[in-house]
């Protein structure tokens, strides 16, 4: 069977989809949760912390969607606000102080749209993640889980590379928001998932992502994703921090 | 020919508004003051101060003493083939005379030195295409390179749908951009005008070190109708307005149009770099 891009979508935002928090207790050991942006709240959506990749402390930043309607709910189904946006910049500002690896684990419609999050600075909030990721001097490495929705995705992932999930998506915008934008037709949503170029087959010819995953559904091959993530942090760690900036900085100039 | 006391026919109705010049009167989208043309000269309303949207060049006209624009061959890459979208990128181009939806170059305001961005509206909604970016970026490192502050006028719709992931990259681009030309110590003067949103809103719009705005521009990250869709009730009336903005603390100030040369050349003035 052929796989379509609106396939690639349904399996992206599939409820089977392996949970940020069953990610992270299966990568890392010892996570210690960090909660609040300092400010105003804590955000739900954003569930980050310490913990240890193969006994190194890294910084682990992810936006969980939720399995109960209540935990759902709580989350706006994945959609940060400007508090979690700020949640997230306190705790990578804070492994730069201490030299810790940052991995964001990302799986999002996109940042959430209501009246609260335009009062407080939504966009501002995701702009000073673009604006402290891409200078971050510790390495820093992005995992698109499920959805990679617009500007809300983008803010934790802008770092040294993006990887992505065989059944997830990264796009500017919905399909759905695409096909009611371009053509006034959200129904049209099959076509603009063909046209968009969001599958991580296409988006890595593109050379918008650097590497494609396996899909996490078992321990075995949760063990293998592990692998690949100590093996490029060790090489990112070993990499002069002047020359992992250049790099950086050659990524996103290229664009 | 009728009395006039009687009731013109439709053909006596068409003749007279024939003779009334087109664009005589506008009305203030914000408090529907109706005004003639001539107490629009300035393209603000008389009575709310709204700014109406301007081109890039006439902004060019109202707030420089000399501009030089550089860039002027930066179009979107040739892997853009889309015939429809070509060709929308060819009628803006003719619109508007720009090269792509952003101005760039150098200015000198009441004397002051300065990099120049200003966004065009007119050019697909100031939407931010892959040349956005790159002349965007080029001029943060040319400003870097003469050390002198960057004025932007934003004016955007967000994200250029067309150009897919490559305009959301250009987000993290400008910003890393941004992030270079403030770390040496230079200022960057951001003003919002009407309609400043989404990528634009979530990246380089909202990372001035000082935030201006015009009276009552829209200004926000996500669109009124996909809020709507989301609460299921309609979001109060002025709540992406820059007054809101600046009474829950995320803009620095409001200025009127008229004063906006005075204000940016005094704010220009304090950030000079002073070269030992």
């Amino acid at each position: 069977m052929i796989r379509t891009a609106y396939d690639a979508v349904n399996a992206a935002r599939s409820s089977e989809k392996i949970s940020t928090r069953r990610l992270i207790n299966g990568l890392f050991t010892n996570f210690f949760e960090l909660h609040g942006d300092r400010h105003a709240a804590d955000d739900a959506a954003i569930v980050a912390g310490i913990a240890e990749l193969n006994g190194v402390p890294v910084t682990v930043i992810g936006i969980q969607k939720g399995s109960t309607m209540d935990e759902k709910m709580a989350t706006h189904f994945g959609c940060p606000e400007p508090e979690g946006y700020r949640k997230a910049l306190r705790l990578m500002k804070q492994a730069e102080k201490f030299h810790r690896p940052v991995i964001t684990l990302v799986n999002t419609p996109g940042a959430f749209p209501d009246v609260h999050a335009e009062h407080h600075g939504q966009g501002e909030s995701i702009a000073q993640c673009l604006l402290v990721g891409t200078q971050l001097r510790v390495p820093y490495l992005s995992l698109i889980v499920g959805e990679g929705g617009s500007g809300g995705a983008l803010a934790l992932a802008c770092g040294d590379q993006t990887w992505m999930f065989e059944d997830s998506i990264y796009s500017v915008l919905s399909p759905e928001g695409y096909a009611s934008i371009l053509w006034k037709d959200a129904h049209r949503v099959e076509e603009a998932a063909e046209e968009m170029r969001l599958t991580p087959e296409d988006l890595l010819e593109d050379g918008i992502i650097d590497r494609i995953v396996p899909e996490v559904k078992d321990d075995k091959s949760m063990g293998q994703l592990r692998q690949q993530m100590i093996s490029e942090i060790d090489t990112l760690r070993q990499t002069p921090i002047e020359e992992l900036m250049a790099q950086r900085h050659e990524r996103w100039r290229n664009f | 020919m009728t009395s006039k006391f009687e009731t013109p026919t439709p053909s006596e109705l068409s003749q007279r508004t024939d003779k009334i010049p087109d664009n005589l009167m506008h009305r203030c989208p914000i408090c529907h003051q109706v005004m003639t043309h001539y107490q629009s000269a300035d393209k603000t309303c008389p009575n709310c101060g709204y700014g109406f949207r301007l081109t890039a060049r006439e902004r060019v006209e109202a707030i420089t003493d000399t501009f030089e624009e550089i860039d002027r061959d930066v179009t979107i890459p040739s892997r853009f083939d889309d015939s429809l979208y070509l060709q929308k990128i060819e009628r803006a181009k003719q619109a508007t005379k720009l090269n792509e939806s952003v101005l760039t170059g150098f200015a000198s305001i009441n004397r002051q030195q300065c990099g120049l961005a200003i966004m065009d509206s007119h050019f697909i909604m100031g939407s931010l295409g892959s040349a956005t970016g790159e002349k965007l970026t080029r001029l943060f490192e040319a400003a870097k390179q003469k050390r002198v502050p960057v004025v932007l006028f934003a004016a955007s719709g967000g994200a250029r749908m067309q150009e897919g992931m490559n305009s959301l990259m250009q987000m993290a681009k400008v910003s890393q951009a941004v992030a270079d030309f403030q770390a040496a110590g230079l200022a960057y003067i951001v003003v919002l005008t009407d309609p400043t949103m989404g990528g634009v809103t979530a990246s380089f719009a909202t990372q001035g070190d000082v935030i201006l705005a015009e009276p009552h521009a829209m200004i926000g990250f996500a669109g009124r109708r996909v809020i709507e869709q989301t609460i299921k009730q309609a979001p109060p009336q002025d709540f992406q307005r820059a007054e809101t903005l600046l009474a829950h603390g995320l803009i620095d100030a409001i200025v009127q149009r008229v004063d906006l040369k005075q204000t940016l050349s005094q704010l220009l003035q304090w950030h000079q770099v002073k070269e030992a």
